[in-house]
C-alpha cells in the first residue's frame, strides 16, 4: 500500500512520518517515531495498554488510524513528566509511591486514563475511578493500589500540596 | 534465642542479626519504578537492532493433522522476504524437562493443537512477513481431535504421540502410610469429585524475542521475554547445536510472567534459526492469539478425593486421584503432576496419603506452569471438603482447620519439612478481622462468607536435570566508581526482585538500598540463577547475597577498625557509616572512605556467595517434587453477594492474612497478595479457555477471555502476620504464590454459605448459579 507523509503532534512536538492509510497509531508511535513507552498488549482494543490522550481524551492507539490523527494533540506517556526537568508528574509519583506499578506494562495506559480523569474531574469518586480504568487491564496489581494512588493524588491536589 | 545464623567471621558477632533491620522491611518504591511510570524502560519488543528483520509464524488452523506438504516458493518470491523455515529446519526436540522433551520450534510432520507453528518467515517488515504467510501453502490431512483427557485415555487407537500409549504423558502413584486401612477405620469419610478449569496467565506483554546471530564469531545473542533464561539457554544450545558458551541470553524487563514465560517460546527458537540463516537480527513478537495458542497455563484437573476423619474431626487419610489435561506436549507436565500430589501434605497434618495421577495428552494448547502451580487445583477441592466435614462434626470451618493445621518443625509423611509456619496465626487473624464466626451461617439468603487456607513452596530443592550445582550465585563488586554492585542472574518479571535484592544487599553491607546497583537477567554478565519459578528468589538470592555481603564485610571491617582505631568486633556499619558501637559520635567513618582505603591498600574487592538448597531423603516416585527449603502460608475469607435474579456472584470483600516470614518490602508483598487474589478470583468466576470439540480455540482474545477488571475487584483487607523464619536469610519467604491458593475455595465456600449449594467446578458462572437456584426452588 502506498505511503504518504503525515504530520502528527505528539507531546507538543511535530513529527513527519510516512504511513499507509492502514497503519494504526500505536505502531506509528512505537516504530516510526520511536516513542516505545506506549505499549501494545493485544492489538484488538481489549487491554488498554496502548492508551494515549487525543485532545485530552483517552483513546486506544490500536484502534486509531494514524492518518486520522492529524491536526490533533496527542499525549503519550513520555509527555506526562515535566518536559524541561523530566521531573515526575505528581500523579506518576503517586503511582510509584503507592506500589501501583509492578511489571509496568499496563502502567503508561493506566496513567494516561487516570490523568484524563483527574484533569477533567476535580474530585472523582471511587466509582468514577473504577469506571475510568475499566478498559485498562492490569494482571499484576489487582488494581487496589492503583485506586489508592489516584485517590492520594486527588487528595494532595485538593489540599494544595501538589499541582 | 541466641544467634540465629552461622556467621562467617568474628566481626559479625556484633552486627545484630536480630529483627532490627534498616533496609529490610522498608516499603521502598521499586528502583525501576520511575522509569516505568515515564515509559522509559525497555521491554523486548521496544528494542530495535541495526538491519533487523521481522519474523512471523504461520500457525495451524487444525488441532490434529498430518502435514502432507508445505510449499513456500511463492512466499520466497515476495519482495522483502529474506527466508522461510519449517519443521525441517528444527528437527531437534526441546522441553523444559529434558528427559521428556517432545516440542519443536515448528511442527515436525504433525500438528497437535490449534495454533501450533508450522512455518516462520523473516522479512523486511511485519506487513511483508504477514503477506508472506498468506502465500505459504500447507496441505493437511486432518485427524480426529481429542479435547477431553478422560476420552483421550480410552483412545489408544488415536495416539497424539506415538510413544504415549493411551495418550498418557506420565503417570505415578505415591502411597504414604496405610491410606486404605485408615479410610476403613475412619469415623467419617467424604468422597467428592472436582474439576478445575483451563486458564491462561494473560500477562499483558505478549512474548517477544530478538535473535542476533553473528556469523563471524558464531555467537548467538538472544533478547527474550523469558523468566527462566538458564533453562532456555540449555534448550537453545541443544536445538541450535551450539555450545552454551556461544549463546548469550539477555532478558530486558518483562511485562508479567506468572509462569507463562517459564518455558522457552517458539519465538526464541524461530528467531534464532532465522537469524543464523539470513545473517541479520530477527525479531518475533506474538499476537495475543499466539499467547493463547502457546498457552503453558494451568492444567485442568479431574479430581476424585476421599478424605477420612476420626471422631474428633482430625484428618486420618487422603486418597487423591487426579487426571490432568496436559494439552499437546510435555512441557512442565510431570512436575505439575507431582506438585498436585505434594500439595496434599501441607498445611494440614495428613498421616496417610494415596495419590494416583495421570497427565494426559489432548489436542489443546499445552498446559504448564501457572502461578501456584499444582496447588490451586487440589486446594480448591480440599478446602471445600474441610467445610463439609466441619458441618458433619458440628464444628466451625475455622475450628477444623486449627485442629488439623501443622506447626513449625512439622515433617509431613512425604518428608516435606516445614521449618517455620504461622498458619494458625493467619487463620486467627482473618477470622477476627472479618467477624467470620458472627457471620458464617447467619447471613440472609444470597449473602455468604467463606474461609480457606493455603500454602506454597518458597523455593525448590532440585533442578530439572541431574545436577549438584548451586541454584543461585551472587557476586558483589565494591569499588569507588559504583559503590556496591550486585551481579545476580535472577529474573524480575514484575514481582520486584531487583529491588528486593538491592534491599538485602544493602542490609548486610550497611548502606542505603538506593545506592546498590543490581545487574540481573543476563547469562553472560550476571552470575548463575536457576530461574523465576517456585517462589524461590527471595530465599535463594537472599542467601547468596548475604553470604557475598558478609565476605565483603570481612574485608572491610579490619580496614574500618584501623581507620577508627578500635577493635573490629567493636564496630558496626549502618546507613553508609562505619562506627564504634561504644563511641558512635566520636568514632565514625563513611563507608565510601573505607572502600577507598581498602582499594588503595589491597586492590579490587569482589566477593561471591552461593545458595544450594538442602536435599532430603526417603522419597517416593516424584516425591522430591514439592520439597522446598521453607513454605509461605495464607488464609482468606471471602464475602459474597449472589444476585438471585441473574446468578452473578459479586465478591464484596476478601480478608487475607499471610505468613511470608519477615517481609523484605511490605508494599511489594501487598501487591503480590492483591494480584494473587485477582487471579484466583478470575479463575473462580470468569476465566476459561474454550475449545470446540474439533479442537478449535473459541476465545483466543482478551475480549472473549474474561479477566477481572477494575470494576470487579472486591475490597481487600490484607495483613502480614508477625513472622520470622529463622531458616531464611533475613527471615523472609515467599508471598507471590501462596496467596492465590485460598481464593477460589474461599469464594466457593462463601457461595455455599449464601445459597446452600456446593459447586465443584470452576468457573462459577452466573448460568451455573442460576440453574442451581432454580433447582433449589423446585425442591
Amino acid at each position: 500500500m502506498k505511503k504518504q507523509l503525515i504530520t502528527l503532534d505528539i507531546n507538543d512536538q511535530l513529527y513527519q512520518v510516512a504511513v499507509t492509510p492502514m497503519d494504526i497509531l500505536v505502531d506509528v508511535i512505537r516504530k516510526e517515531i520511536g516513542l516505545t513507552g506506549t505499549k501494545k498488549g493485544c492489538g484488538q482494543g481489549d487491554c488498554g495498554a496502548c492508551t494515549v490522550l487525543i485532545d485530552g481524551k483517552p483513546q486506544l492507539g490500536c484502534l486509531k488510524l494514524a492518518i486520522a490523527c492529524q491536526g490533533k494533540k496527542i499525549t503519550t506517556i513520555e509527555g506526562v513528566a515535566d518536559p524541561v526537568t523530566g521531573e515526575l508528574h505528581p500523579l506518576q509519583k503517586s503511582f510509584l509511591d503507592h506500589g501501583a506499578v509492578q511489571c509496568g506494562f499496563c502502567t503508561p495506559g493506566m496513567i494516561l486514563s487516570s490523568k484524563a480523569l483527574v484533569d477533567s474531574t476535580p474530585n472523582p469518586s471511587k466509582e468514577e475511578i473504577k469506571r475510568t480504568l475499566a478498559g485498562n487491564t492490569c494482571r499484576c496489581t489487582g488494581y487496589i493500589l492503583i485506586f489508592e494512588a489516584i485517590e492520594a493524588y486527588v487528595k494532595a491536589r485538593a489540599e494544595g500540596e501538589v499541582k | 534465642m541466641g544467634k540465629m545464623y552461622e556467621v562467617s567471621n568474628k566481626y559479625h558477632e556484633y552486627k545484630d542479626y536480630t529483627r532490627e533491620f534498616t533496609e529490610v522491611g522498608r516499603s521502598i518504591p521499586r528502583l525501576d519504578g520511575a522509569a516505568k511510570v515515564t515509559g522509559k524502560v525497555q521491554y523486548t519488543d521496544d528494542l530495535v537492532l541495526p538491519r533487523m528483520a521481522y519474523g512471523k509464524i504461520l500457525r495451524s488452523p487444525h488441532a490434529h493433522a498430518i502435514i502432507k506438504s508445505i510449499d513456500f516458493s511463492e512466499a520466497l518470491k515476495l519482495d522483502g522476504v529474506y527466508d522461510v523455515i519449517t519443521g525441517a529446519d528444527c528437527p531437534i526436540p526441546y522441553g523444559i524437562v529434558p528427559h521428556n522433551a517432545n516440542e519443536h520450534a515448528l511442527a515436525v510432520g504433525k500438528v497437535r493443537n490449534w495454533g501450533e507453528g508450522v512455518a516462520a518467515v523473516a522479512a523486511r517488515d511485519e506487513a511483508t512477513a504477514e503477506k508472506a504467510l498468506e502465500l505459504i501453502k500447507v496441505e493437511y490431512e486432518v485427524l480426529e481431535a481429542i479435547v477431553d483427557p478422560r476420552e483421550s485415555l480410552k483412545r489408544d487407537d488415536l495416539r497424539i504421540h506415538e510413544d504415549a500409549p493411551n495418550n498418557i504423558a506420565y503417570e505415578g502413584v505415591q502411597v504414604y502410610g496405610e491410606p486404605e486401612k485408615a479410610l476403613e477405620e475412619s469415623d467419617y469419610v467424604l468422597e467428592q469429585e472436582y474439576y478445575s478449569s483451563y486458564v491462561n496467565h494473560a500477562f499483558i506483554e505478549p512474548q517477544s524475542a530478538i535473535a542476533d546471530f553473528d556469523n563471524n564469531t558464531g555467537q548467538l545473542h538472544l533478547y527474550a521475554t523469558c523468566q527462566v533464561p538458564h533453562y532456555t539457554h540449555q534448550q537453545l544450545s541443544k536445538v541450535m547445536e551450539l555450545p552454551m558458551n556461544k549463546i548469550r541470553i539477555t532478558v530486558p524487563l518483562i511485562g508479567g510472567g506468572f509462569g507463562g514465560k517459564g518455558v522457552a517460546s517458539q519465538a526464541d527458537f524461530c528467531s534464532a534459526i532465522l537469524s543464523r540463516k539470513i545473517g541479520r537480527p530477527v525479531k518475533i513478537t506474538y499476537e495475543r492469539s499466539e499467547v493463547f495458542a502457546t498457552n503453558n497455563g494451568r492444567h485442568p484437573c479431574y479430581m476424585k478425593f476421599k478424605m477420612g476423619f476420626d471422631k474428633n474431626g482430625k484428618i486420618t487419610a487422603v486418597d487423591f486421584n487426579n487426571i490432568m489435561d496436559g494439552g499437546a506436549y510435555a512441557g512442565w507436565g510431570i512436575v505439575v503432576l507431582f506438585y498436585t500430589a505434594s500439595m496434599v501434605h501441607i498445611p494440614y497434618m495428613v498421616p496417610n496419603v494415596r495419590f494416583e495421577g495421570k497427565r494426559v495428552y489432548t489436542n489443546k494448547p499445552t498446559c504448564g506452569a501457572h502461578r501456584g502451580l499444582g496447588g490451586v487445583q487440589p486446594r480448591f477441592a480440599m478446602e471445600q471438603m474441610l467445610d463439609q466435614a466441619a458441618a458433619h462434626f458440628g464444628m466451625s470451618p475455622y475450628e477444623i482447620r486449627k485442629l488439623n493445621a501443622a506447626e513449625s518443625g512439622y515433617t509431613a509423611k512425604s518428608m516435606m519439612y516445614v521449618p517455620h509456619t504461622e498458619y494458625k496465626k493467619c487463620l486467627d487473624e482473618v477470622v477476627q478481622r472479618s467477624g467470620y464466626l458472627e457471620k458464617h451461617g447467619k447471613l440472609p439468603y444470597g449473602k455468604g462468607i467463606g474461609l480457606s487456607g493455603g500454602y506454597y513452596i518458597s523455593g525448590t530443592s532440585y533442578t530439572l536435570y541431574l545436577s549438584y550445582k548451586p541454584h543461585t550465585v551472587a557476586t558483589i563488586k565494591i569499588d569507588e566508581e559504583n559503590g556496591a554492585t550486585v551481579f545476580c542472574g535472577a529474573t524480575d518479571i514484575g514481582q520486584g526482585v531487583d529491588t528486593v535484592m538491592a534491599q538485602m544487599a544493602a542490609e548486610t553491607l550497611g548502606i542505603k538500598t538506593e545506592d546498590v546497583k543490581v545487574i540481573p537477567r543476563d547469562t553472560q554478565i550476571s552470575t548463575f540463577d536457576l530461574g523465576t519459578f517456585a517462589s524461590r528468589l527471595t530465599f535463594a538470592t537472599g542467601w547468596a547475597i548475604r553470604k557475598a555481603a558478609e565476605k565483603v564485610n570481612a574485608e572491610l571491617f579490619p580496614v574500618a577498625a584501623s581507620m577508627l582505631q578500635c577493635r573490629g568486633e567493636e564496630i558496626a556499619v549502618k546507613d553508609g557509616m562505619f562506627y564504634s558501637i561504644y563511641e558512635k559520635k566520636k568514632k565514625h567513618v563513611p563507608w565510601s572512605d573505607v572502600v577507598t582505603m581498602y582499594i588503595e591498600s589491597n586492590g579490587p574487592l569482589t566477593c561471591t556467595g552461593q545458595f544450594t538448597p538442602p536435599r532430603r531423603k526417603g522419597i517416593q516416585q516424584g516425591g522430591n517434587i514439592g520439597h522446598s527449603p521453607t513454605f509461605g502460608f495464607s488464609a482468606q475469607i471471602a464475602e459474597v453477594d449472589v444476585d438471585l435474579e441473574t446468578g452473578k456472584v459479586n465478591v464484596l470483600k476478601i480478608t487475607e492474612a499471610g505468613d511470608c516470614g519477615q517481609p523484605i518490602n511490605p508494599m511489594s508483598v501487598e501487591g503480590q497478595v492483591h494480584g494473587s487474589i485477582q487471579m484466583g478470583m478470575g479463575q473462580a468466576l470468569y476465566e476459561e479457555m474454550k475449545i470446540a470439540p474439533d479442537g478449535k480455540f473459541i476465545n483466543p482474545s482478551l475480549h472473549d477471555y474474561k479477566l477481572p477488571t477494575s470494576m470487579d475487584m472486591p475490597e481487600i483487607d490484607a495483613t502480614i502476620v508477625e513472622a520470622f523464619d529463622p531458616s531464611a536469610p533475613y527471615g523472609g519467604k515467599e508471598s507471590g504464590e501462596g496467596p492465590i491458593q485460598p481464593t477460589a475455595p474461599a469464594i466457593f465456600n462463601a457461595v455455599y454459605d449464601a445459597i446452600g449449594v456446593r459447586f465443584t467446578e470452576m468457573p462459577l458462572t452466573p448460568e451455573k448459579v442460576l440453574n442451581a437456584i432454580k433447582a433449589n426452588k423446585a425442591k
